[in-house]
């Protein structure tokens, strides 16, 4: 996996509350055997027109000014629904490595740790402040810093940010979670024999 | 003088109460270190053919094998055509999808019930009707769905295609602890008002986002009295209220829902597996984080207005006005959920009128939901005009209704009657809306373009389905029943 560690970059407002992974990707678009090929279909029905192919000049992201975004500053509950690791497989691809909004739902919040982006929790004053300022000064740039633990308004306000110290720790050096269960091998096996897991067929 | 020894401890002991969702946690800890999540083992691990075949790549790339293949089932359900499955499938991307996990389950040694298979249908309908999924277990699938299982008093909850990959390769999960909260429905509910309206009025009350970071246990009398498909309904829809799972405490129905059941214990482990199992509830004295108390006897039938579960009211009563919605976010979210949905403020919601209607899903596509529904529908017929969809969901599910003349009844009201499968209720197969079209289904989610681009979705019981599809609008079931 891919470490995060720091971003500076556009950061692209996106106020609107529940974003569910549906609208993230949609369901067409969850055909692919791979884990790439799926930013372009990134916001799918809100960026392009009817027709699929024109983007919808109304839609936030699509703004000239936000091209080249690595940021998303969004509404609360973002990620909800279906648990599609597409979605933030789709957000990277598209160029997102960090999220800043006031809560995630579980499953989209695990999935992104595994995906090297980062999704920042700050209140929801702040994160609709944060939104206010990238909505009057379209293109403003901003930083997420995962080792500081601080994200950088485009005004200048340096807000701190808290996330667990064993997922910050994972996303800072990038490393394969499964990689680090398997060290713990004789652990899972000695477990199964002491629950008389082994000899029981499912 | 009061003794030492009859001051309670203050650090809990091995003998402290315990919620249901604590003693399956504590009997699932393989290795627990301070600061880091622990490490849980998965009892059942449910594949799909959507979020499966990037998990099985990723073993390939790294030369892992599937730890323990025999607690790993698979089934083909999100893409699968509902028509007929003599014939080749017409989505070639569909079908390459469903031929990667067939590839895949023979590759790694995991047993899948495919598209011809009589045991197929949706994961989260043929994992308990297998007998697969059992009390104190725990359940995974990288689906949000999967909290259904925690109907049988399992920890059961839905995982990323990441995570599927690492119960493959070690058949554990590094988790950190939930929270809980008790959810008790007091009373009894009226006739009418089944397990659907109980979860929609849950979500409506604690929103979308209230059980996030929560495991919630659902207890009161209005619990108890459901059926397993009425619990499975409610468990099923704890995801849309952002709970990382949803339980209920296994009784003499969880018993008898599993007995002779195919993978059910038997002989002299199924009195073992009762006994412990019996000791599963939560204890007198447990504490919960958090407590929602819902006066079951005061519910109605429920439908959503808007674009997320938890924009829903009772039937009884009308579309909502944004601008009487005091918070400035949720009041921008329902300005635009009425706009997609084409819905204007104060309309009654029985004067909405429908273009189709389906029933099935995992939330509502179990053999109780289609004699609920056929039970409206006997001797009536579907609205000039208006599509209606039922979509069994298994082939058991299915053939015992078509035991029962069930089919019958649905095919003569003008139902279509199709194979299982998610079908419509994310429209990943042939299945979906047109743009602008309105929906009356008994599925879990009413996001923007779930049924189809520009599909318009209201969630509902079986029986309002039924009643709204003969009326072509919706209506208050209990004045259908009377």
């Amino acid at each position: 996996m891919e470490p995060f560690v720091k971003q500076t970059s556009i950061a692209a407002p996106l106020d609107r509350a529940n974003v569910d992974t549906d609208q993230i990707i949609p369901k067409q678009f969850l055909k692919r055997i791979e884990r790439t090929g799926f930013g372009p279909f990134l916001f799918f029905d809100w960026r392009y027109l009817a027709d699929g192919t024109t983007p919808n000049p109304e839609f936030e992201l699509n703004a000239p000014a936000l091209c080249g975004a690595q940021i998303l500053v969004a509404g609360k509950n973002f990620g909800c629904g279906s648990s599609r690791e597409h979605a933030p497989w789709a957000l990277n691809e598209y160029g997102f490595r960090a999220l800043i909004s006031s809560s995630y739902a579980d499953i989209f919040y695990n999935n992104c740790f595994k995906n090297g982006i980062l999704p920042v929790v700050l209140p929801e004053e702040i994160v609709a402040g944060l939104i206010r300022q990238l909505q009057a000064e379209p293109g403003a740039t901003m930083t997420v810093d995962l080792e500081t633990q601080t994200v950088h308004a485009p005004d200048g306000q340096v807000i701190s940010f808290v996330v667990d110290p064993f997922r910050r720790d994972c996303l800072l050096r990038g490393l394969d979670d499964i990689g680090l269960t398997l060290e713990h091998e004789p652990d899972i096996t000695a477990y199964e024999l002491r629950t008389e897991r082994i000899s029981v067929a499912a | 003088m009061i003794s030492a020894a009859a001051v309670p401890p203050a650090v809990p002991t091995a003998s402290a109460p315990r919620t249901l969702f604590e003693k399956i946690w504590d009997a699932h800890v393989v290795r627990e270190q301070s600061g880091q999540p622990a490490l849980l083992y998965i009892d059942l691990h449910l594949v799909h053919e959507v979020t499966s075949p990037q998990a099985f790549e990723g073993l390939r790339l790294t030369g892992r094998q599937v730890r323990r293949p025999e607690r790993t089932v698979a089934t083909m359900d999100h893409n699968v055509p509902t028509t007929n499955r003599s014939l080749p499938i017409a989505d070639d991307i569909s079908r390459r999808q469903m031929e990667a996990l067939s590839r895949n389950c023979a590759e790694f040694g995991i047993t899948l019930y495919d598209i011809h298979s009589p045991r197929q249908g949706i994961v989260h309908v043929i994992g308990p009707e297998l007998g697969l999924t059992q009390p104190g277990q725990t359940v995974v699938c990288g689906d949000s769905h999967t909290s259904t299982h925690g109907a049988f008093g399992a920890l059961a909850f839905g995982i990323g295609t990441s995570e599927v990959e690492h119960v493959l390769a070690t058949q554990c999960l590094p988790q950190s602890r939930p929270k809980t909260m008790e959810i008790r429905v007091t009373g009894q509910t009226g006739p009418g008002v089944t397990a659907k309206d109980i979860i929609l009025a849950i979500i409506g009350r604690i929103g979308t986002d209230g059980a996030t970071g929560y495991v919630i246990e659902y207890t009161g009398e209005a619990i108890r009295a459901l059926s397993m498909e009425g619990r499975m309904t409610v468990c099923n829809m704890s995801i849309e209220a952002g709970a990382r799972a949803g339980m209920i405490a296994p009784d003499e129905k969880t018993f008898a829902y599993l007995k002779g059941r195919p993978h059910a214990p038997q002989g002299a482990d199924w009195d073992r597996a009762t006994a412990a199992w019996a000791m599963l509830a939560t204890d007198d004295g447990a504490a919960f984080d958090t407590l929602v108390e819902i006066d079951g006897s005061a519910l109605a039938p429920y439908v959503s207005w808007g674009t997320s579960p938890g924009m829903v009211a009772p039937v009884i009563s009308r579309v909502p006005d944004p601008a009487k919605i005091a918070d400035a976010a949720d009041r921008r979210a329902a300005e635009r959920a009425l706009e997609y949905m084409g819905l204007t403020a104060n309309t009654p919601l029985t004067e909405i009128p429908l273009d189709t209607v389906f029933i099935g899903s995992c939330t509502n596509g179990r053999i109780e939901d289609l004699r609920a529904a056929a039970a409206i529908l006997a001797g009536k017929k579907v609205k000039t005009g208006l599509r209606a969809l039922c979509v069994p969901g298994s082939h058991a599910v299915k053939w015992q209704a078509e035991a029962e003349g069930i089919d019958v009844v649905f095919k003569a009201a003008g139902f279509e009657w199709r194979e299982p499968g998610c079908s419509m209720c994310l429209g990943m197969n042939p299945d979906i809306l047109q743009p602008g079209e309105r929906c009356a289904s008994t599925s879990n989610r009413n996001f923007e373009g779930r049924q189809g681009k520009g599909g318009r979705t209201h969630l509902v019981s079986p029986e309002m389905a039924a009643a709204a599809a003969i009326a072509g609008h919706f209506v208050d079931v209990r004045e259908v029943a009377k």
